[in-house]
């Protein structure tokens, strides 16, 4: 119990508090460009077009089957080894949530849009309503009631997988954390358990409140 | 009702993956008129609305409104202007209540006022009893209810034409009635109707005239007194017939 204390010496509650800085910084980038990106993209998903649809089914497929750790190595380290391209950790791990979440929100954007009956469109049009009149009063109305939960759990599902950009050498607030635990490690042996346990916290005061909203909306507008 | 024909159909085709479904399809319509439309399911009745209202591409044939072919996309959005159409499923927008539904036509399309069609549209509420619905969403709303806002929805765009695609069919039986009032109600009111049902007595008390269509070709084209009781083709005595249960119970024995 006494080791709690390590959370209090010296700078390490500003450093952990830096540490989720970082962390919502990252996060916070990625999803502002995923979902500017996965709005155009799930757009595009919509159309017929036979080349476009295989691009992103394979843009998909290797978002969902590859695990993001290995997109971060393959970016960070890869470009390094095979173009001699220098790169922070931090720009190869937006580029990569980004690559991950505009796919994955083009698809939610695809699936809300689609998901809105023929008949929406078609009684839109008999009440002589032009195309563009059609999207904005009706359809993309409807599509952003579909869209936001499911987006706000993609943010969430973001945020919390930015705690892997540590091993690339981002120093995010789990990277903080081990390096607070390793410089106590003989001061203060039991420390882990509650650093671990503030990062948790940092992590659930991040996310808690973006569910908390998505839960309200999905009941306002079910 | 004046001579020069509202709407002209000649020789309508249309053809879903090769299989005709609108084989040869002529008639024509004044105003004021009320044609009803019967036939078997799959004879292409609502094919026929849709092609009328653009939602369907003609194969060949055309389609004439106020003696002006109807051609190409532009135009669609100008006719369906003019001409009204309500579904099967009423389609109201569920994120919209009620006066939303009713104002965004005449108001977007039309760019008419908003208070001028509010006002307007209260009317309309009260005429077919719903006055106190007009803040209602859709889904708190019961499915004859639903179809009598579709039906204000159309008729705020005062159209020339107003088709009305089997509007009764998904209906539990006792707001078949209420719905089938206000078309009653319409028809009188001299609103010019094409409509596709399958209620035989609403057809034979509303319709100047029957088209009976069969195989996607008209069969009759008859008023509906001659058509319901003296039918000229032995198919649409048939038809006729399929609606008749007095063969089933035998009158009892003693």
């Amino acid at each position: 119990m006494q080791d709690l204390a390590i959370l209090f010496r010296g700078n390490n509650l500003r450093r952990l508090l830096g540490g989720l800085g970082v962390t919502l910084k990252l996060s916070l980038v990625s999803v502002a460009l995923s979902i500017a990106l996965g709005l155009v993209v799930g757009a595009l998903m919509t159309l017929k077009n036979p080349v476009l649809k295989a691009f992103f089914r394979l843009w998909l497929e290797t978002v969902r089957i590859v695990p993001q750790l290995v997109l971060l190595f393959l970016v960070y380290f890869g470009l390094a080894k095979a173009f001699n391209l220098q790169i922070s950790g931090e720009t190869a791990a937006v580029a990569v949530f980004t690559f991950w979440g505009a796919g994955e929100m083009g698809d939610l954007v695809r699936g809300a849009i689609t998901s809105i009956p023929v008949h929406q469109r078609e009684s839109s049009a008999a009440l002589g309503l032009t195309r563009a009149q059609c999207w904005r009063f009706v359809l993309l109305p409807q599509a952003a009631r579909r869209l936001v939960p499911q987006a706000i759990n993609l943010t969430t599902r973001m945020i919390k997988t930015t705690s892997l950009v540590m091993l690339i050498g981002v120093v995010e607030v789990l990277k903080v954390g081990s390096q607070i635990i390793d410089a106590a490690r003989y001061d203060a042996p039991q420390g882990a358990i509650w650093v671990y346990a503030a990062v948790f916290f940092l992590y659930f005061i991040a996310c808690w409140p973006i569910s908390l909203a998505a839960g309200r909306l999905e009941k306002k507008w079910s | 009702m004046n001579d020069k024909p509202i709407l002209e159909v000649r020789h309508l085709r249309k053809h879903f993956d090769g299989t005709g479904v609108l084989e040869d399809v002529s008639f024509a319509m004044r105003e004021g008129e009320v044609i009803v439309v019967v036939g078997p399911s799959g004879c292409g009745k609502s094919t026929l609305l849709r092609c009328i209202n653009g939602l369907e591409r003609p194969d060949g044939g055309e389609i004439l409104l106020d003696g002006a072919r109807i051609d190409g996309a532009a135009d669609l959005v100008k006719v369906r202007r003019q001409v009204g159409m309500v579904f099967q499923s009423y389609d109201l927008f569920p994120h919209m209540d009620v006066m939303g539904n009713l104002t965004l036509g005449p108001v977007q399309a039309l760019k008419q006022p908003r208070a001028q069609v509010e006002a307007e549209a209260e009317k309309a509420l009260a005429r077919v009893g719903l006055a106190d619905r007009a803040h209602a969403l859709p889904r708190q709303l019961s499915g004859g209810q639903k179809q009598r806002v579709a039906l204000v929805r159309a008729m705020l765009m005062h159209p020339r034409l107003l088709l009305l695609d089997e509007i009764t069919a998904a209906l539990d039986p006792e707001m078949v009635r209420e719905v089938l009032n206000v078309v009653l109600d319409l028809a009188r009111d001299g609103m010019t109707m094409l409509i596709v049902t399958h209620e035989m007595r609403f057809a034979e008390a509303v319709a100047d005239r029957v088209i009976f269509l069969e195989g996607g070709s008209v069969l009759e084209d008859a008023p509906p007194a001659r058509f319901f009781h003296a039918p000229e083709t032995d198919r649409a005595r048939q038809f006729l017939a399929s609606f008749e249960f007095d063969a089933v119970r035998q009158p009892p024995k003693d």
